[in-house]
C-alpha cells in the first residue's frame, strides 16, 4: 500500500522531520540539498512529496497525496472540504495578526486592508462588524500601510521584528497558528491502519517536544 | 465573448462525447434492469419545481447548491434539482402514496451551483433507489446491498464501505446538553477529525464531566470492527438510544459481511455527513484511486412528513458518470455492417437484409454518396455484397 505524503520546503520541513524521524519515517536522502520533489523513505510504499506551502492543502483534497504537513493559515484560506485535520502538530508557531502603522488610528466606516489571507481577514472584520475591502497582496505587506495602500495589514507575525523595524505595531491576533497534519477523507478511510498508526506515532513525538 | 471562445462551456459543465455516451447508457440501462429486478419501480421526478418543495427539510447545503430563477407564470421562485431524493420523498408522500413499503429508483442529470468536491462536475447523473414506508434494519440491509451490487456492476472491485450512526452524536450532544448553536460547532469540528480542538471545545463548552469524556473520544472512534467493540465499553452508560445505534451497525455489518465477503468494512463513529436531514444508518462506499466517496446514502426517516406524511425512509444514490469513469462497463463490441446504395429489386432485397440485420441487433450502416466516407469505413468491419440474388455479410478487405 503506497501512502503520499505532502510536506513544504523550509521552516516547516524543518521541523516535521525531526517528528517524522521519531515516528521512525526518514527520507533516504537529504531533502535540502536536492532538487527532487519526491523522495523514498525508509518504509516501503512510503514516500514524501514536497510542495509549495499552499498547494499542500490541495493535493491532500484531490487525493493526490493521502497526508500532509500545512499551516494552519493556509487551511484557515483553503477550506477544509474533503480533509481531516487529525493532529496539531506544534511546530512552526505563530500568530495571524493585524497590524497598523504606530501610533495612527483607524478611519471611521470602511477601511482599506492588504493582506495575503483574503479569507480570515474578510471573516475577521465581518465578526468585528466592520466593513472592509480587501486588497490581496503577495508579499512584504508592511509596505502597504506605509504607502497609503492599506489602512491596515494581516499577515503571520512571529517575532514582530519585521513590523517594528518599519514603524507598525502588531494590533489583534485573529488566529494562532501551527502545523497541522492533514489527512484525505477518502486515504483515511481506505488506508486506515497504516496512516492511524502513523497518526499516533506523530502525536506522541508532538508530544514530546 | 470573441468568436474562438464560443465553443466553450462553464467551469464543471461537461459534454459526453460518443464512446463514453454509448458507455454510460449501457451502464445506465444495466443500473435500472438490476434497479427492476429489485423489485424498484422508476419514477421520473421533474427537472424544475417550486423552491418551497424541492428544498424543504434537507438542509442549508441543498439550498446554496441550487440554482433558481422566478417563475414567469406565478411569480413563485423555482428550483433546478440538485437532489433527485427529495423529489422521490414527495412522490412517495403525496404523488404515489403506498401503505406499505415504496421501492423507488431514478436516473436523471441534476444540477449544482458549485461543485460538492474538488474538481466535482456541476452536471452530474444522479441515479439510486430509495426505499420508503420500513423501519426496520432489514430495509437498511437491502438499500446497502443494492448499493454495493450497483457498484459491482459497474466493474468496481475494490469497494471500501464506510458505515457510521448520526444517533450516535445526536444522543451523545444531547446528553452533554448542547443547544443547536453548540451542536454545529462541535459537528464541524468533528466533520474534520481535529482532535485536539474538539478536546478544548469539549473543556470549555460540557461541563458534564461523563458526557464530556465521551465526546472527547468520539474522533478516535474508527477503524475496523474492533471499534464497535471498543465504543461498547466505552459508551457503558451512554444513553439507551447509542447502544441501540452500535448494535444496529453490528447487525448490518454482520450481514453483509456474510453477503459481500471482499468488501472492507469501516467503521466511523464521528461520522456525521448529512446531519441535516439524515436521522439513522449512513453509509458510504470508496474505491482506491479516487479521493472521494463513490456512492453514499443513509437513513432519512420524516423527510415525508412536510408533504402530509411521515415515513420510515432509506436510500442511496451515486453519480453515473464517475460510475462508469472508474468501472470498466464493457460497451459492445462497436463494429458495424456497411451497406452500399442500390435501386429496384436489388434495393428492395437489400432494404428487407438490412432490416432483418438490424432486427438481429447489428449496427447496419448505408454508404451514402458525399458521406464522410473513413468515419464509416473505420467503424465497418464487414459488408453487405451481392452474391448470386441474394444479400451476404462479408468480412470488409
Amino acid at each position: 500500500m503506497q501512502i503520499t505524503i505532502a510536506l513544504t520546503k523550509g521552516r516547516i520541513l524543518k521541523e516535521t522531520l525531526p517528528l517524522l524521524a521519531a515516528a521512525g519515517l526518514e527520507p533516504l536522502e537529504d531533502i535540502s540539498r536536492s532538487r527532487k520533489l519526491i523522495f523514498p523513505t525508509n518504509q516501503q510504499g512510503v514516500r514524501l512529496l514536497i510542495l509549495r506551502g499552499v498547494d499542500v492543502p490541495t493535493y491532500v483534497q484531490h487525493g493526490a497525496a493521502d497526508m500532509g504537513v500545512a499551516g494552519k493559515d493556509t487551511l484557515l484560506e483553503h477550506g477544509a472540504d474533503g480533509i481531516y485535520e487529525p493532529l496539531d502538530l506544534g511546530i512552526a508557531r505563530c500568530r495571524l495578526m493585524t497590524a497598523g502603522v504606530k501610533g495612527v488610528e483607524l478611519p471611521q466606516g470602511r477601511i482599506k486592508v492588504a493582506t495575503k489571507f483574503v479569507r480570515s481577514a474578510k471573516r475577521y472584520y465581518a465578526a468585528q462588524g466592520r466593513q472592509a475591502d480587501i486588497i490581496k497582496l503577495y508579499g512584504a505587506m508592511e509596505l502597504a500601510p506605509l504607502m497609503d495602500l492599506a489602512d491596515e495589514i494581516v499577515d503571520i507575525v512571529d517575532t514582530g521584528n519585521t513590523l517594528k523595524a518599519n514603524g507598525l505595531e502588531p494590533r489583534d491576533t485573529i488566529a494562532h497558528i501551527s502545523s497541522r497534519l492533514i489527512v484525505n477523507k477518502a486515504s483515511m478511510k481506505m488506508k486506515y491502519q497504516p496512516i492511524n498508526a502513523l497518526i499516533e506515532k506523530l502525536a506522541a513525538a508532538a508530544k514530546k517536544n | 465573448m470573441t468568436q474562438a471562445d464560443r465553443w466553450m462551456l462553464p467551469d464543471g459543465i461537461a459534454e459526453i462525447l460518443p464512446a463514453d455516451a454509448l458507455q454510460i447508457e449501457t451502464l445506465r440501462r444495466r443500473l435500472l434492469d438490476l434497479y427492476h429486478s429489485w423489485g424498484y419501480e422508476l419514477v421520473m421526478p421533474p427537472m424544475l419545481e417550486f423552491t418551497e418543495s424541492l428544498l424543504v427539510g434537507m438542509g442549508r447545503d441543498l439550498e446554496l447548491s441550487t440554482f433558481k430563477v422566478t417563475d414567469q407564470l406565478s411569480g413563485r421562485t423555482l428550483g433546478i434539482r440538485a437532489d433527485i431524493t427529495p423529489q422521490t420523498a414527495r412522490i412517495d408522500a403525496h404523488s404515489f402514496p403506498r401503505a406499505g413499503v415504496n421501492r423507488l429508483c431514478y436516473a436523471g442529470h441534476v444540477l449544482h451551483t458549485r461543485p460538492r468536491t474538488a474538481m466535482g462536475s456541476r452536471a452530474p447523473i444522479q441515479i439510486g433507489a430509495e426505499l420508503y414506508g420500513v423501519e426496520s434494519l432489514h430495509a437498511d440491509i437491502e438499500v446497502i446491498s443494492l448499493m454495493l451490487e450497483s457498484l459491482q456492476t459497474a466493474g468496481i472491485e475494490q469497494i471500501h464501505l464506510d458505515l457510521g450512526h448520526v444517533a450516535i452524536y445526536r444522543s451523545l450532544a444531547r446528553a452533554a446538553g448542547l443547544d443547536e448553536e453548540a451542536q454545529r460547532e462541535l459537528f464541524a469540528l468533528l466533520q474534520s477529525k481535529a482532535s485536539a480542538d474538539v478536546q478544548q471545545w469539549v473543556e470549555t463548552n460540557v461541563s458534564e464531566s461523563r458526557a464530556a469524556g465521551w465526546l472527547r473520544a468520539l474522533p478516535g472512534l474508527a477503524g475496523g470492527s474492533d471499534c464497535l467493540a471498543k465504543a461498547r465499553d466505552l459508551f457503558a452508560g451512554a444513553p439507551a438510544e447509542l447502544a441501540a445505534a452500535l448494535a444496529d451497525l453490528q447487525t448490518v455489518a454482520d450481514s453483509l459481511a456474510q453477503r459481500y465477503p471482499s468488501v472492507e468494512l469501516f467503521f466511523d463513529l464521528s461520522e456525521v455527513r448529512g446531519y441535516d436531514y439524515e436521522t439513522g444508518l449512513v453509509f458510504a462506499a470508496y474505491t482506491p484511486g479516487y479521493g472521494q466517496a463513490l456512492a453514499n446514502g443513509g437513513r432519512y426517516n420524516g423527510i415525508g412528513k412536510v408533504f402530509g406524511r411521515d415515513r420510515p425512509a432509506t436510500g442511496f444514490s451515486s453519480d453515473l458518470v464517475s460510475l462508469n469513469t472508474l468501472g470498466r462497463t464493457p460497451a459492445s463490441s462497436g463494429t458495424a455492417i456497411l451497406a452500399p446504395l442500390a435501386e429496384g429489386a436489388e434495393g428492395e432485397t437489400l432494404w428487407r437484409a438490412v432490416e432483418c440485420l438490424r432486427s438481429e441487433g447489428e449496427v447496419v450502416i448505408f454508404a451514402l454518396p458525399d458521406g464522410a466516407e473513413d468515419e464509416v469505413l473505420s467503424r465497418c468491419d464487414r459488408t453487405l455484397c451481392l452474391e448470386q440474388g441474394s444479400w451476404v455479410v462479408k468480412p470488409r478487405d
